[in-house]
């Protein structure tokens, strides 16, 4: 074992862990927030490191070619969110809508969150990667309250409420795994490992499997969005601070499902239970025509926008359930672009409320004529997140839909639909929103485009030419998936 | 000479629950009273109530029928047989057979049948009134017996009273969820259909809280004695089913010598006293509930029953 | 402690295990049975009691001692100070009279049959191959864990929502105590209740107070957004 991969491993966690005792005491907000980007920087860089110095797995942690994609992703968003909020909080201070005193907490809760995700995503075991959830989720929860508006107070605790219904589901899964497990591997810790799961998977017992696998479905799909214990994701986003919705979207509902992927992983060695992706194939399609259906009636942008995290969830979920390697590729390449592209949106659509002083689309109108930054970044990422060609989502989509109606021509055909559905409604509001006449409504703000630009930049960049690499990387991981 | 000790045994037993009833219901009142720092009436003062009440004339209401005559003796005579069908100090008794927890629940049902009937005919408006109010708990206490029955035979393999009795001394019962959950909803469904809290006030006339009062309000004389008597029988009943099925610890087999008959005779009063205590204690501590409440109280106890019956059919060991 | 032992017979040491799970699905229903607030906050404190002496029991015949730690904390904290707290805090709000309209005992008394039933039934169907004590276990504490499911769902006031919630991490105690050997996840569970009741308690419901004038969630309902 490589001592600098074993550091590198701790460092993801033990840096935000110390980052965020630290900001729980700094008093001045702009140091606090130049601590928070330090601190994602490191995580990130920590996280890199990773990518060349694989270590062995251990009882604790492992890192093998699924983990380190959202790592580092996780890392990335994590670090560019942290430029943004740096920007976005200066403005909250100044119209008052957020106190010195509560930032140290943001702070602090951010960094806390950082710790529960990548603690989810580097464990070998399972209880902790529960404890990884968990411990983010109630981070996120503690976020989304922060404004203390009576709308902000409602989101947060329903969230609180479906959140923790959907980890005590989750949990009660990973004990009924555990059972499965403990006549094969023995009594304690052996039983929770991963690599010993996915090694002697074909021995368990199936019935078990199943029953804990529909736990963890509905216990992590809470987390991750899916319908219809999707109840809290839009309110959430709405009415938290804009970091936390792009963390939301881009970050927690990733790792949520990649906790769905692993149990998958295992139940797809295993030749006597119940294929998991039909389950994730219905679930998928309903939280995609849910979705896109509702995104024809909003009013509010942030909303709006969190309707479509949940119809590219269901996408995501679609592709996963589809299964063989095309699919698999096509899931995980559009959980990463997905994830570059939400966030994206979310900085622009931050800067822009704060820019109009609201988040009604009806009161937002000709952003490219008022604000041409904003206006035209919003509208490559509207662009982008519709699955307009040359960005990455078109390539994972349309490598979907391609392979779906080989295997099954009727679903590829609902596929399309759906994505078709809401690619209209979303054309509709970015046309009403960007352009057209600017509303009289504005406040000076400066953006810091710069997270924008990155985001959408790597996204064009790989629907245009992806890289050898990342495909090849993508195609062992889909591999792996069964 | 064999078969004249048992007869025996069982003429006594049947003596024995009518003798008892008055005490026990005296004894209850009695520690209610002492509970709540009142002297309260003395221990035998119900059969002297009984004894001055035969004594009187029985006045019958003028528009009323025969039933109105009929419904007091009908009314003992069932709740009298139905009491002496449960085993009280041993079982294996002649009529042992006969003492089937159906047929208990049924002879109750028709002794509630008749006091019901008598109680309309009268035609006055507290008799509908009670008469309503016992028909609102009876549908769902009899159901909820009727579970009870369902588990405790499905367990013990029969639902004649001596062989459940004996059946759960020996250890092949052990400790059981659904005998549990089967206990908590007797006891329900026995506080409701003696008349006691939370259900009915049994010392009340208040036309908001009465049920069973309602009913006999019209009776005067041996009929109302017959009527009290039936009502303290019904709670001795009680008592005996709720110790014979779930406390049968030192109750005599068949053929058993003296010296246990009198051991579990004894043992047969102590375990009323026990209950005649816990019954005041639990009376003392708790408020009467709302007549529109008293419905979900029973509900439950089916919820249990069901419950109870459900355990026993999804699992070979709850 | 071995008397004892040599006293119970294997058989007995599983029913008085299941008893004790029976026990508090029987609380739970008792729970769902209340309706003024106070009454539910008592029961909640005998629902962690039971949980206590049920894990503590399976401390006993499973002989391991750190779930001694667990049933105690769940005696000390769940059955004790949490209660206390909230019924502080329901007095201080002025609700602890209230009568919530709880839409129907009978209704919601059916239905938590119907949950009980339907977990025994996979439960038990699904884990044949496992052993007796884990698998029965296991069937009832996802029995409470539905029951705790359906009291959040069929309450208004926020603080039933909390203390159903609250039935439902017993319930997962008492799975993951039953299902022997899992190492850290028992101590994670007890973890997370204590830090989700203060959160709970100490966040919210003053945060929610210092905003209305009441914790009903129907009044929340009302900054819902766009209807859904």
């Amino acid at each position: 074992m490589t001592g600098i991969a074993y550091d590198a491993v701790i460092a993801t966690i033990a840096i935000p862990t110390l980052a965020a005792l630290i900001l729980a005491v700094v008093p001045s907000w702009r140091l606090a927030a130049g601590i928070n980007v330090g601190a994602t920087f490191l995580t990130l860089a920590a996280s890199t490191v990773l990518l060349r110095y694989r270590p062995v797995p251990t009882e604790l942690f492992l890192i093998d070619d699924l983990n380190i994609v959202f790592l580092l992703l996780n890392g990335f968003v994590g670090f560019t969110t942290s430029m943004f909020s740096a920007s976005y909080i200066a403005h909250e201070l100044q119209t008052g809508h957020l106190t010195p005193r509560y930032l140290r907490f943001y702070h602090a809760m951010y960094q806390v969150m950082m710790v529960g995700m990548n603690l989810a995503l580097i464990t070998n075991n399972l209880g902790l990667m529960w404890f990884g959830v968990e411990l983010a989720t109630l981070s996120t929860v503690m976020m989304v309250g922060i404004y203390r508006t009576p709308a902000s107070i409602e989101a947060s605790w329903k969230y609180l409420i479906l959140g923790s219904v959907g980890i005590a589901l989750a949990l009660f899964g990973t004990i009924l795994i555990y059972l499965a497990a403990k006549p094969v591997l023995g009594v304690g810790m052996g039983a929770m490992q991963w690599t010993n799961l996915l090694h002697r998977a074909a021995e368990l017992d199936p019935a078990m499997l199943n029953v804990g696998f529909i736990f963890l479905l509905i216990g992590y799909g809470t987390k991750a969005g899916l319908v219809p214990m999707h109840a809290w994701l839009p309110d959430a986003h709405a009415e938290g601070p804009t970091p936390i919705s792009a963390v939301l979207s881009g970050l927690l509902l990733n790792v949520a499902l990649y906790a769905i992927l692993r149990f998958k992983m295992l139940l797809a060695m295993s030749h006597a239970t119940v294929q998991p992706g039909i389950l994730m194939i219905g679930v998928g399609l309903l939280s995609l025509f849910f979705a896109a259906i509702m995104l024809y009636r909003r009013r509010d942008i942030k909303r709006m926008f969190a309707y479509s995290s949940i119809e590219h969830m269901g996408i995501i979920a679609f592709a996963f359930g589809i299964g063989g390697p095309l699919g698999n590729i096509a899931g995980l390449l559009q959980m990463m672009m997905h994830s570059l592209t939400k966030s994206a949106i979310f900085f622009s659509v931050g800067h822009i409320a704060q820019a109009k002083g609201t988040q009604k689309i009806a009161a937002i109108t000709g952003l490219t004529k008022s604000h041409p930054l904003l206006g035209w970044t919003l509208v490559a990422g509207v662009a982008a997140i519709a699955g307009l060609p040359p960005f990455g989502i078109f390539t994972s989509e349309f490598l979907l839909i391609t392979s779906t109606f080989a295997r099954a021509p009727l679903l590829a055909v609902l596929l399309g639909f759906g994505i078709l559905l809401a690619f209209g409604a979303l054309l509709m509001r970015m046309t009403s929103v960007c352009f057209g006449e600017p509303s009289e409504v504005s406040y000076p703000i400066t953006a810091s485009s710069i997270s924008i630009f990155l985001h959408l930049g790597i996204v064009l960049l790989v629907g245009l030419a992806m890289p050898a690499f990342l495909y090849a990387w993508f195609a062992h991981v889909a591999t792996l998936l069964g | 000479m064999d078969l004249i000790v048992p007869l025996l045994l069982q003429l006594f037993q049947i003596g024995l629950v009518i003798l008892v009833a008055p005490l026990l219901a005296g004894f209850v009142r009695l520690l209610k009273a002492r509970l709540q720092r009142r002297s309260g009436p003395p221990l035998l003062q119900i059969y002297r109530d009984l004894a001055k009440l035969i004594g009187k004339d029985a006045i019958v209401a003028g528009d009323a029928s025969w039933l109105v005559v009929l419904a007091p003796y009908a009314i003992f005579v069932l709740t009298w047989i139905a009491a002496a069908l449960v085993p009280s100090f041993a079982t294996g008794l002649p009529f042992s057979g006969a003492g089937d927890l159906i047929a208990v629940v049924a002879l109750l049902g028709t002794a509630r049948f008749f006091q019901m009937l008598a109680a309309l005919d009268v035609a006055t408006a507290f008799g509908g009134l009670g008469a309503s109010r016992e028909a609102m708990f009876a549908s769902l206490a009899e159901p909820a017996m009727l579970m009870i029955v369902f588990t405790v035979a499905v367990v013990a393999g029969s639902s004649q009273l001596s062989a459940i009795a004996d059946f759960m001394h020996s250890q092949a019962a052990g400790l059981r969820l659904s005998l549990g959950l089967g206990l908590v909803a007797l006891v329900i469904v026995a506080l409701a259909e003696t008349g006691r809290f939370p259900v009915d006030n049994p010392a009340t006339h208040l036309e908001l809280t009465m049920v069973h009062e309602a009913m006999v309000l019209d009776y005067s004389g041996r009929h109302l004695a017959l009527i009290e008597l039936a009502h303290a029988l019904k709670l001795t009943l009680y008592m005996s089913l709720i110790a014979c099925i779930f406390v049968p610890f030192g109750m005599a087999g068949p053929g058993a010598a003296l010296p246990a008959l009198a051991i579990a005779l004894v043992g047969y009063i102590g375990k009323l006293a026990a209950g005649a205590v816990l019954l005041a204690v639990f009376e003392t501590t708790i408020a009467k509930m709302r007549i529109f409440r008293v419905p979900n109280f029973i509900g439950a106890a089916l919820m249990l029953g069901l419950l109870g019956t459900l355990l026993l059919f999804v699992s070979a060991t709850l | 402690m071995t008397g004892l032992g040599s006293l119970i017979s294997p058989a007995a040491t599983l029913s008085i295990a299941h008893v004790l799970a029976g026990a508090l699905v029987l609380a739970s229903f008792m729970m769902l049975y209340q309706d003024r607030l106070s009454s539910v906050i008592n029961v909640l404190a005998l629902h962690s009691t039971v949980l206590g002496v049920a894990v503590g029991w399976q401390a006993y015949i499973q002989h391991a001692p750190e779930l001694y730690i667990t049933a105690g904390l769940a005696l000390g904290f769940k059955a004790v100070v949490i209660p206390i707290a909230l019924q502080r805090i329901v007095i201080r709000l002025g609700i602890h009279h209230q009568i919530e309209a709880v839409g129907g005992i009978s209704v919601t008394m059916l239905a938590g049959i119907g949950l009980v039933a339907l977990s025994l039934v996979v439960m038990l169907r699904t884990a044949a191959h496992a052993d007796a004590l884990a698998r029965e276990d296991v069937a009832l504490a996802l029995a409470v864990i539905l029951l705790g499911m359906l009291m959040m769902v069929t309450r208004r006031n926020a603080v039933s929502q909390i203390v159903g919630f609250m039935s439902l991490e017993n319930g997962l105690i008492l799975a993951a105590a039953g299902a022997q050997g899992m190492p850290l996840v028992v101590e994670i569970s007890v973890a997370f209740s204590i830090l989700i009741a203060f959160i709970v308690i100490g966040v919210f419901l003053f945060r929610i107070r210092e905003r209305f004038d009441t914790v009903d969630s129907a009044a929340l309902d009302a900054f819902r957004g766009e209807a859904q």
